[in-house]
């Protein structure tokens, strides 16, 4: 499948905004940071979840402690994948049990990816609560699953992919559309 | 990074660098689930695991035993003695009769160099060996070099000394294949009549003084010397194969200060090496143990989605 660049939906500095509301709304829905910890799912979560941690840090000028999940060995369709998923490590240095766990990924699709990641993350302990922070909701839901934060709302279609581009992996900050071609 | 192709791990003779390194990086994931509250991961979920054993073996079936089910898949343990084998049953006809009964991986033990490789050959699930004859034991070479890479953070260019039976060693000849694939300089050092007529061809330094075999190594792997397999013949005394080739205290103030030391177990103290090296600072015998559950879950992890499956 052939995929070609459509439009260009965020920019660096739009992506900065998006991740300062973010954090500004994690904030104020949780009264603070206490016992806060944000949880960022491979690969690009991980690095949007450091993110928001340091706009969180500098605005309340405390620390957050933030960690990396990988859902691969929870995935539903392991049996079935046709890409072999690569394995790679699940860092949380600390106990997630009565903490306020913010799940941060770049893009919210089919839902399953989140499903993967609470079924993980209750194997570590019993969160307090656990909401979702997602840089682009794209929409085509097949679980129940919604973000508490949410950097851009994109309407797409099933022909369509939507890619987040970070420095810290793809070398610049952009989210874009593509297209099946042909 | 490249993808795990095959149903099958037999030995590491057959593997590419790149697959073998695959397979340490996989089990660096596993590592860490043993180390949660709750040890288990869901990636085996529904899949039967069969440890089919035709030697005795405690440790390296409870390892796979314990990864398989870390994995979440059911296990049902086959020892010999307790099974149709008594009757005459075949390898090959054992093995389509556990895949019969729709079983995805079969761990074997065997006494018969090939017969991983046969079995593997035979049915359509996958077979993992978990030692054949003096073949092969690859989950054991793997677990070596894992905590070898752990400890020293390389494999390549390090001097790796392999001690004992190399005759009569599977373990010898695993880790001989994969260390050098990886870059390893490897001197095996045994008494002459345990060293088999040859072994310079797989690319490793041959030597029967063990101060020799010591003084420049980053690592010592101490195999145990098999006496059960003894036939009268070429088996020194026990101590004096202790005398003349048992890691001791003494022997390792002549090595590097922080020499690895390495043994895939049972112990034998007193024999080929001493309580002082068994349970010293250099010694990282237990955490090979440990590293065997997070190695045997990466190669059951991946040959369960061998991608050369029929």
């Amino acid at each position: 499948m052939e995929f070609k660049e459509k439009a260009k939906i965020m920019d660096k500095e739009a992506m900065e905004r998006a991740l300062m509301r973010i954090a500004h709304e994690i904030i104020e829905k949780n009264k603070g940071i206490k016992d806060l910890a944000l949880i960022g799912i491979r690969n690009r979560g991980a690095y949007l979840a450091e993110r928001i941690a340091t706009c969180i840090e500098k605005i309340e000028k405390g620390k957050v402690l933030t960690g990396i999940l990988d859902i691969t060995l929870y995935r539903d369709d392991l049996t079935h994948a046709s890409e072999q998923p690569l394995v790679r490590k699940t860092e949380i240095d600390f106990d997630i049990s009565d903490k306020k766990i913010i799940l941060v990924d770049d893009v919210l699709y089919t839902g399953r990816t989140a499903r993967c990641a609470l079924d993980a993350l209750v194997d570590f302990g019993r969160p307090k609560y656990i909401q979702l922070a997602v840089l682009i909701d794209r929409g085509h839901r097949e679980l129940p699953v919604r973000a508490d934060y949410i950097g851009k709302n994109v309407p797409t279609s099933l022909k369509e992919a939507v890619q987040v581009r970070l420095e810290e992996v793809d070398g610049k900050d952009e989210v874009v559309i593509l297209e099946q071609g042909g | 990074m490249i993808k795990w192709q095959r149903k099958d791990l037999v030995g590491l003779e057959d593997l590419s660098k790149e697959e073998i390194e695959l397979i340490l990086s996989t089990a660096e994931s596993f590592k860490e689930v043993s180390a949660r509250a709750i040890k288990k991961v869901p990636a085996l979920r529904g899949k039967t695991v069969v440890n089919l054993f035709y030697e005795p073996s405690t440790r390296t079936r409870v390892s796979f035993e314990v990864a398989a089910k870390r994995l979440s898949a059911d296990v049902i343990n086959i020892s010999t003695e307790t099974s149709s084998v008594k009757k005459g049953e075949t390898l090959i006809d054992t093995g389509k009769n556990i895949q019969a009964l729709n079983a995805d991986i079969i761990v074997i033990r065997h006494n018969s160099s090939g017969a991983a490789a046969m079995l593997a050959r035979n049915v359509d699930i996958s077979v993992v060996n978990a030692g054949d004859g003096w073949h092969e034991h690859p989950t054991q070479a793997l677990l070596d070099i894992f905590t070898l890479k752990e400890k020293l953070g390389r494999i390549k260019g390090l001097n790796v000394s392999i001690v004992g039976d190399i005759a009569h060693s599977r373990v010898a000849r695993s880790n001989i294949w994969g260390l050098t694939k990886l870059g390893a300089k490897v001197t095996v050092c045994a008494p002459k009549v345990l060293i088999p007529p040859g072994i310079e061809e797989m690319g490793v330094v041959v030597t029967d003084n063990i101060d020799e075999a010591l003084k420049k190594a980053d690592a010592v792997n101490i195999l145990r010397m098999q006496f059960e397999r003894d036939e009268g013949t070429a088996f020194p005394e026990q101590l004096e194969y202790f005398k003349a080739f048992g890691v001791t205290r003494e022997r390792l103030q002549k090595a590097k200060k922080d020499i690895v030391v390495m043994h895939p177990g049972p112990l034998n103290r007193g024999v080929e090496i001493s309580s002082e090296v068994a349970d010293g600072t250099n010694s990282v015998i237990l955490e090979q143990v440990t590293n065997g559950i997070a190695v045997r879950m990466a190669v059951l992890f991946l040959v369960a989605q061998g991608r050369d499956k029929k």
